[in-house]
Formats: C-alpha cells, sequence, structure tokens
C-alpha cells in the first residue's frame, strides 16, 4: 500500500504550484486555473485522511469543496465575461475598480 | 504495485500543474489542467473513492473545463499570449511560496504520525451505499445549502453576463 504521507506531499506539491500560479500570474484566467488546482490539492488531503482513517467524511467535504468551486467558478467566468466587455483587459493588475 | 502507479499518478499530475502555470497561452492552460484533473482522479480510485472519482470526472472535466474553454475562445487572447511570463518578476511572493513550501515539506516529513501505510480498519459491505447514506441522513442540510448555493450562482452568472440593455 501506498503510505499516506506520499498523499499529502502530493497535495503539497499542487498547493504549492496552485499558490505560485496565484501569486505570479498576472493573467486573470490562468489564476482563475490555478484557483482549481489549490481545491483539488485539499480535496486530495481530504479524501487520503478519510481513507485512512476510516470516515466517510472526508469524501462528503471534498464533494462539498467540488459543490462549491463549480459555483464559484461560474460566477467568476460571468464576471469576467462582464469585464472584459467593459474594459478588454485580461491582467489583474488592471483591474481596479474596487480600489478606494 | 499501487506505489507504481501513485508515482505514475502523481508524477504526471504534477507536470501537468507547472504547464499550467508557465504555458504563455491560456488554451495550453486549460488543457494541462484537464490532463492533471484526470490524473487526480485516477488517484481518487487508487484511494477507494470510486464516487468521486466519476465527480471529479464530470463536474471539473465535463463541465467546469468545458465553461472555461468556451470563455477563453469567446474573449480575445491574443494579448494575453503575447505577453512574457518572468518568474522572478515578483520576489516577495516567489520568497513566501518557497517559505511555505519548505515549511510544509519539513512538518509533513518530520512528523511521524504521517508514516502509516495501512488504513485502520477495512470497511466491508458497500462503500458508496454507506457514503450517500451518510450524506443524505446527517449531512443532509449542508446538502441543501449547496443546492441553493449553486442555484444562486447559476441565476448570478446569468445576469452578470447578460448584455446591458440599451
Amino acid at each position: 500500500m501506498v503510505p499516506l504521507s506520499w498523499y499529502i506531499l502530493l497535495g503539497v506539491a499542487l498547493f504549492v504550484i496552485g499558490a505560485a500560479g496565484v501569486l505570479l500570474r498576472r493573467n486573470i484566467l490562468v489564476v482563475l486555473m490555478s484557483l482549481e488546482l489549490l481545491l483539488n490539492s485539499v480535496n486530495i488531503n481530504f479524501i487520503a485522511f478519510g481513507r485512512y482513517y476510516a470516515d466517510f467524511r472526508g469524501q462528503i467535504f471534498a464533494i462539498f469543496v467540488i459543490a462549491t468551486t463549480a459555483a464559484e467558478v461560474a460566477v467568476a467566468l460571468g464576471i469576467l465575461v462582464a469585464l472584459v466587455r467593459n474594459k478588454a483587459t485580461l491582467k489583474v493588475d488592471d483591474v481596479t475598480v474596487m480600489k478606494g | 504495485m499501487a506505489q507504481g502507479f501513485f508515482l505514475l499518478f502523481a508524477a504526471v499530475s504534477v507536470i501537468t500543474a507547472l504547464t499550467v502555470v508557465l504555458a504563455r497561452n491560456p488554451v495550453h492552460s486549460a488543457l494541462a489542467l484537464m490532463a492533471c484533473f484526470l490524473q487526480v482522479s485516477a488517484i481518487f480510485v487508487l484511494l477507494g473513492a470510486p464516487l468521486l472519482a466519476v465527480i471529479q470526472i464530470f463536474v471539473y472535466v465535463g463541465a467546469i473545463m468545458v465553461l472555461f474553454l468556451f470563455v477563453i475562445m469567446m474573449i480575445d487572447v491574443r494579448e494575453a499570449v503575447l505577453q512574457r511570463f518572468l518568474p522572478g518578476g515578483n520576489l516577495p511572493a516567489l520568497v513566501l511560496l518557497v517559505l511555505l513550501g519548505v515549511e510544509m515539506l519539513v512538518l509533513v516529513l518530520w512528523s511521524d504520525r504521517f508514516s502509516m501505510a495501512e488504513p485502520v480498519a477495512i470497511r466491508g459491505g458497500d462503500e458508496v451505499r454507506e457514503l450517500s447514506t451518510t450524506l443524505f441522513a446527517d449531512y443532509l442540510l449542508p446538502f441543501e445549502a449547496a443546492s441553493v448555493i449553486l442555484l444562486a450562482a447559476l441565476v448570478g452568472a446569468i445576469v452578470l453576463a447578460r448584455k446591458e440593455p440599451g
């Protein structure tokens, strides 16, 4: 069997890569995709812990994470379409409408 | 055998995740992300969660990635393609990421609580049936809340993406 720490290390690797995408890239689409990577690494950890401690709640919380992600992506892409229609930019640094 | 499969899926998923971040064209990023999600769903199968693997493929690969590709092709990405991506452009964020990664690696490798190689108890019987019983009996209220959230997101996305009248 695969040790539990291998799954956690895979989660760590995917989390760091996704955080790098969120923090370093300036393209809004790539930032959103990196957010998906972050949520997937969390899901891997949930399911691995649920499997190794024989608890269903890991899988149940992963289901809720996936449902919330679907809602988040729908709203984010709607906002993105409205943004591009109004401002015609895809760079994160150019979107400063909410700045006080 | 399972270790070999895990190493294969983990290596491919890490490589495709790096491709998501490093690719210049967002379409390449989306396709690499799709491959990464497929590997993650294979890892879910290794973890004994076939229902989650199917949900992963249906929701992520089937719905979310198609939405992403639609939006990428609807938006003109040529300007975004032309700009180069420099990893060293944001030094504080890079230092923060390295610190985060090193900290998590040290904590996971240093602790001996994560070295268990076998699950505590092998469950017998139909796992998907038990999972759905738990989901619909003990977690019914969060389930309904998730459905309301999905409905609100659906309506909100339609309202946001609609063309302004006049």
